[in-house]
């Protein structure tokens, strides 16, 4: 019985870096292409609201019919928190099956299964994105920013999305069940309707005004709008930065935190 | 292989262990029977290093569960009673992905992964996704998944639930195989059929303690003595010993 104790064929060495990121990352990317419904949910849904924006109620927003420069900045953020509402139930359903017990009976980094929903959650939000700005342009979106303006705007999205896909994430972790999750998640896609996204903050009433402008999507929106649109990008963007990293931070330490306790030994 | 010592564990004020001891020896396959509610799940869980006991010691290859974790998780494998797998890939892909994560490269997970799918009648499933198949599919991958990499300790809980007499007969084989090339064994069941085929010795865990130890032989030897009976099962043996019945 020595032997076969001491024996390596029996015992893995310690994995290389980042093993555990590599699989999970390219696990969490194939269940993102095997769940059509909820891809296709998240490219679909916020397409046809930036249709109902720009040609039904664009028109009595603003009568201009410049309505759609001033809403796709908007569009391309409630489509990012679209599709991380999936890492919700990803996250959920992971937590509530038998698999991460496998994975915690193994000489690996559990938590590395986080990882690799939130990856695939960027990858999945850019594409949707660029699908997004696509249509946009289809239906008149006629930006001006520069090379640079764009790779500002996009870092922003992309830097959104992680923010919003961490909180996700936490939330998966906190719900009892797949469903809830998905119930939970939606509080937060609420966020942009109560921003500078679809309609000016000073048509709003005052008490909705101090929370509109005071939250962390109409910064994003004001300086991804600034910089395609060629406005003053410069005085918005440390909140809106500071909002995105804030909310990774804070939201990676809760998703830790529940992680621990609900995937630690007890 | 495994050595557990006066082991305890309460969940609030339920003490699901009491005390128990029990030992496995390599190449060795132990039967943990016990009425539902026994400990026997739990009991599986401390020794996998999913749950921390309250007392006592128990060590796996040598290695305590609690302080030495990590080493003990490079020498086990667990197939649990939930299925343990990826309901969104496919059979290849659950293999390959643990064949990753075991430190396989990625052309031997590839090759594992088509061997097991050949020894566990995968072949035909083996790029459907999991959603699809039966329990029994499940089951086999379940199994096929723990054993990506030979450990020298092998936990199974309750395998062969709900599976059908075939693929239980194939299932006891491939663990009768384990047990020959020198893993330890230890295998809960509800089923004393197969602690009766299957286990070198058995554990009858009551209660949160180990009422009775020994190879089913010795065991049904002891309870056809004390009730007279000509002929003990191992189901008389079991009614008998766990008290409520």
């Amino acid at each position: 019985m020595t032997t076969l104790a001491s024996s390596t064929a029996f015992v893995p060495r310690p994995l290389a870096p980042f093993t555990e990121e590599g699989v999970f990352i390219r696990r969490a990317l194939l269940h993102s292409l095997r769940n059509t419904e909820s891809a296709v949910m998240a490219i679909m849904l916020p397409v046809m609201l930036m249709l109902l924006f720009t040609f039904v109620f664009g028109g009595a927003i603003d009568g201009s019919g410049d309505y759609v420069d001033y809403v796709v900045p908007g569009i391309i953020l409630l489509c990012a928190g679209f599709g991380a509402a999936a890492t919700a139930v990803s996250v959920s359903q992971d937590m509530t099956t038998g698999i991460i017990d496998r994975f915690r009976t193994m000489p690996i980094r559990a938590s590395a299964v986080l990882t690799g929903h939130i990856v695939a959650s960027l990858v999945r939000n850019l594409i949707a994105t660029g699908v997004v700005i696509g249509v946009a342009l289809l239906v008149g979106f006629r930006p001006n920013g520069g090379v640079v303006d764009w790779i500002a705007a996009i870092a922003l999205v992309a830097l959104y999305i992680l923010a919003i896909t961490s909180l996700f994430a936490a939330v998966g972790l906190a719900a009892s069940n797949a469903e809830a999750a998905s119930g939970y998640g939606f509080i937060l896609l609420f966020l942009p309707y109560l921003s500078s996204a679809f309609v000016p903050v000073e048509t709003m009433p005052a008490w909705l005004q101090w929370f509109a402008a005071h939250q962390p999507v109409t910064p994003l929106v004001e300086t991804i709008r600034a910089l395609l649109l060629g406005g003053d990008a410069s005085t918005r963007w440390p909140t809106a930065v500071a909002w995105s990293v804030g909310i990774i931070v804070a939201a990676s330490i809760w998703g830790a935190l529940l992680f621990r306790r609900k995937a630690g030994r007890r | 292989m495994i050595e557990v010592e006066k082991l305890s564990k309460s969940f609030g004020r339920q003490e699901v262990l009491r005390g128990v001891d029990l030992t496995v020896e390599a190449g060795e396959i132990v039967g943990l029977l016990g009425p539902n509610g026994a400990g026997k799940t739990t009991l599986v869980n401390i020794l996998s290093t999913l749950v921390l006991p309250d007392s006592g010691t128990a060590r796996v290859a040598g290695f305590d569960v609690v302080t030495e974790s990590d080493e003990v998780r490079r020498r086990i494998s667990i197939t649990g009673q939930s299925s343990a797998v990826d309901e969104l890939l496919t059979a290849d892909e659950n293999l390959r992905m643990i064949g990753r994560l075991s430190g396989l490269s990625a052309s031997s997970s590839r090759q594992r992964s088509a061997e097991l799918l050949a020894r566990f009648d995968l072949v035909d499933a083996a790029r459907r996704r999991v959603a699809s198949y039966s329990g029994g599919m499940r089951r086999r991958l379940d199994l096929a998944l723990s054993l990506v990499v030979a450990k020298p300790v092998v936990f199974l809980d309750e395998p062969t639930t709900g599976l059908d007499t075939r693929s239980r007969r194939e299932l006891w084989a491939a663990i009768r195989t384990l047990a020959d090339d020198g893993a330890a064994v230890l295998l809960t069941t509800q089923y004393l059929e197969e602690a009766d085929q299957l286990a070198d010795r058995v554990a009858l865990l009551d209660g949160g303690r180990v009422v009775a130890s020994g190879t089913a032989d010795d065991l049904k030897a002891r309870i056809g003595d004390e009730l007279s009976l000509p002929a003990p099962t191992l189901d008389d043996v079991f009614l008998a010993l766990t008290g409520r019945n």
